[in-house]
């Protein structure tokens, strides 16, 4: 079953204290960041804590991805190299532009899997993309590698690109955030929205949320720990979703013990993606914790 | 002798200061003589001194003599150390220090004055900083004496502690000694740790800024108690009596430990209407009342009572109808503090009505729940609040040992601070006993004593709040840090712990450099 990815936490790979604390607050991936939140001088020391630190902290299940530097600049590779080594869950490419980014970093964490004796294709990747050419490529960029598992806009990049800021209605980021949404949809991967700077402005990151959950995005990236309790109530079922998804949940698991071929719930067919959608919210509310071992809604 | 926290205490020093060895939390019904202080009688026609030297040759003030002082000012005292610049200049010796508590302001001071002789014995309820770090290294020659608030209380009524001279500052008093914290130019609200001091002393000294015309109303400390009232320039900086105390944190972990917190507390049993509670000082604790006042109102709850230090954010649920009274022994901010005057149900409380063990009944009895602080917690739930990872006196009782009587008692703290763990197999110094800690709560979850399984049921399936054996969560402050060597220390006792009961708890030795 697909896991859910509705908050990517940013965590400074420079860090300790942050590095050890990452997985406390509920994030469902965190994201090391050895590119741009570590200046030239650290690029060594911070690759060496965050190796450190995957090997040694208990995140529990939670999602672990590593942000490298670009595989152009001297730091990319052995960025790759340690994370490999280190178990890391999903390598990110930063400022993804074509299919041969990808291709390019998929065959240096092949040989690093290979010289570390791990088995092929244990490490999975993430795509950012953050240029107009990555957005115009974004459903190749999707398709090209089976070891992807989503991927990303990076927003303030992008608008600079664009010529144009970031707005509160998000218009600019419009055009991108659809491509994207279709690319990783159609590749059948994950897709994350951008971090929302303005930790202070609430309402601000609310409406952003809820603009994107409405859109149809896995999650949201976060750079602050309070921002994710305000993206799991956006993502949490309404004990009206919860009750559907059960009936449907029940529906099919009674078909299954009758050994009956087509499904319905109260007239209407029960295909594929109604299923799909159950799972999903059935997966939502039990990480908002509003439903008990049964599945019974129990909010506080 | 091995006490029944099985701590090693020293049988010669044990016998020379007639001391019991801790036996358990359960203070039982014991019959108590209380001491009485001497009084000198006077009709109140001369009690208005002008000048600090002037008093101090009133009252008879001799070398070896006990002297006290509050500590409600905090890190704004100014009559503090403006006693003790006098009392080291006219050359006093042996004196025994016997503050509520010494605050950072007052460190220097105290240093000069153990080097100069003038102060031999100190008892206090903590120490911290320069001072601190003289009397770990063996800086004083006699060992001090800490006790929580409430057993300060019970060591000046039983006579354990015999104050000749208490030197009192007050922001008002008429020229009689009717004297309060709630008017004047460095209000403090509570004069809650003072009123034992005046009740208790031989020689009560009142020093004020302000002098307000008689009868002064409500009077708090009274003409009755007091023998002199010295008119100073100031007594306090009102700007520091409540430092940084009110600020709301944004540090997500401290957040997360106090949602945690705030969980446990409204899923035990003790959550219901009419409970009562005691948050403290620090950012966390203010976190936790903000996010207890959430859950008060979704749950229409509201408090009989709270209790103890008290700040803003309290004071606002009782203006608000979630709490009905607050007993309020001392105010950590400004807030808390203007308040009181204008604030019916702020009740001042002395040390005694607080938390002293040895009386008919102390408010600490009525207590719910009650979160406090930790330097380290240890496998057996005994708290460490006094010495720092480097065996240094850094810390105070304040009312731990008291406050921890309540049904429900939450020590919050996080698994480790920077290298080190907070979370340890045994504390450097017992503080308060692990018998009357319910729950740790940490960043990674939380703890239950297993001697209160009663708990088990209604804590271990909150959604977001892991349970671990203390064992466990030892184990997970270990993987990040690793093991400290141990610290080396001489065999020379530099402080000693007592329980609330008066009984020893704990030896704190010099440290070896």
């Amino acid at each position: 079953m697909e896991r859910l990815r509705r908050t990517m936490m940013f965590v400074p790979g420079n860090n300790p204290g942050m590095l050890k604390d990452a997985g406390i607050y509920g994030a469902d991936s965190v994201m090391f960041d050895l590119e741009d939140s570590v200046s030239l001088a650290e690029k060594d020391a911070a690759r060496m804590l965050v190796m450190q630190a995957l090997q040694t902290v208990d995140y529990g299940d939670t999602e672990l991805v590593v942000r490298i530097n670009d595989l152009e600049t001297p730091f990319g590779r052995p960025d790759i190299f340690a994370m490999v080594k280190a178990g890391v869950d999903v390598i990110r490419l930063p400022k993804t532009e074509t299919v041969d980014d990808v291709l390019e970093t998929e065959a240096v964490i092949a040989e690093a899997e290979a010289y570390f004796n791990i088995p092929h294709k244990t490490t999975k990747m993430m795509a950012a993309i953050e240029s107009a050419e990555g957005v115009l490529n974004a459903p190749a960029i999707a398709k090209a590698s089976d070891r992807l598992i989503g991927i990303a806009i990076g927003a303030e990049d992008y608008v600079t690109n664009m010529k144009t800021r970031r707005y509160p209605d998000g218009a600019e980021l419009s055009f991108a955030r659809n491509m994207i949404l279709h690319g990783a949809r159609a590749a059948g991967i994950a897709a994350f929205d951008t971090v929302y700077s303005d930790v202070d402005n609430e309402a601000g990151f609310k409406h952003e949320v809820e603009l994107i959950h409405e859109l149809g995005f896995d999650g949201k990236s976060v750079i602050n720990p309070r921002q994710i309790p305000l993206v799991n109530a956006i993502y949490a079922p309404t004990e009206n979703d919860v009750q559907n998804a059960k009936d449907v949940l029940n529906a099919i698991e009674e078909a299954r013990i009758k050994g009956s071929g087509v499904i319905a719930l109260n007239g209407k067919m029960v295909d594929k993606p109604v299923v799909a959608r159950a799972q999903r919210t059935m997966m939502l509310a039990e990480a908002s914790h509003l439903v008990d071992q049964e599945g019974n809604w129990h909010a506080e | 002798m091995l006490n029944n926290v099985q701590r090693e205490l020293p049988d010669d020093l044990m016998k020379e200061l007639r001391y019991q060895p801790f036996k358990t939390v359960e203070i039982g019904h014991p019959e108590i003589q209380r001491a009485a202080p001497k009084v000198t009688v006077d009709q109140g026609h001369a009690k208005l001194v002008s000048s600090i030297e002037a008093v101090i040759k009133k009252v008879g003030l001799k070398d070896g003599m006990t002297i006290s002082f509050h500590h409600h000012f905090r890190e704004g005292d100014y009559v503090f150390n403006a006693v003790m610049q006098i009392l080291i200049d006219q050359g006093f010796k042996g004196l025994t220090l016997a503050p509520s508590s010494l605050t950072n302001v007052m460190n220097k001071m105290v240093v000069k004055a153990i080097k100069a002789g003038v102060v031999t014995h100190i008892t206090s309820s903590g120490m911290r900083g320069e001072l601190g770090d003289l009397v770990s290294h063996g800086g004083l020659e006699n060992p001090v004496i800490l006790r929580s608030h409430g057993n300060r209380a019970r060591a000046i009524e039983s006579g354990d502690i015999k104050i000749d001279v208490a030197f009192l500052g007050v922001p008002n008093s008429d020229e009689v000694g009717n004297a309060n914290a709630i008017k004047g130019n460095a209000v403090f609200g509570s004069l809650g740790y003072a009123l034992i001091d005046a009740q208790y002393a031989d020689k009560v000294v009142l020093l004020t800024d302000t002098l307000m015309p008689y009868p002064n109303t409500p009077a708090s400390i009274k003409q009755t108690q007091v023998d002199y009232v010295v008119k100073v320039d100031k007594v306090g900086d009102p700007e520091k009596i409540g430092s940084g105390a009110t600020r709301f944190t944004k540090d997500p972990k401290e957040l997360k430990i106090a949602e945690m917190v705030n969980a446990v507390i409204t899923h035990s049993p003790y959550f219901k209407q009419g409970f009562s509670f005691q948050t403290g000082s620090g950012g966390a604790a203010l976190a936790v009342t903000r996010y207890l006042r959430e859950s008060m109102l979704k749950k229409s709850i509201t408090a009989s009572f709270a209790l103890g230090g008290i700040t803003k954010p309290t004071v606002d649920l009782l203006n608000e109808g979630l709490v009905g009274k607050i007993l309020d022994v001392q105010d950590f901010d400004k807030g808390a503090a203007d308040s009181m005057a204008i604030t019916e149900n702020q009740q001042e409380i002395d040390a005694s009505w607080y938390a002293d063990p040895n009386n008919k009944g102390a408010a600490v009895n009525q207590l719910d729940v009650c979160i406090l602080s930790a330097l380290e917690i240890d496998t057996k739930f005994n708290v460490n609040v006094m010495t720092g990872s480097d065996g240094v006196l850094r810390g105070a009782i304040g009312g731990h040992q008291d406050a921890a009587n309540a049904k429900l008692t939450i020590i919050s703290a996080p698994i480790v601070r920077g290298r080190i763990a907070t979370v340890v197999d045994d504390v450097t110094t017992i503080v308060t006993p692990g018998d009357s800690i319910d729950v740790l709560v940490t960043e990674l979850g939380i703890a239950i004593n297993p001697k209160r399984k009663d708990l088990l049921k209604s804590l271990v399936n909150i959604p977001g709040v892991p349970v671990f054996t203390i064992e466990q969560l030892r184990q997970k402050a270990a993987k990040i840090v690793g093991q400290a060597a141990p610290l080396a220390f001489t065999d020379k006792p530099v402080a000693l712990i007592e329980y609330r009961d008066g009984t020893l708890m704990d030896v704190v030795y010099q440290v070896k450099d």
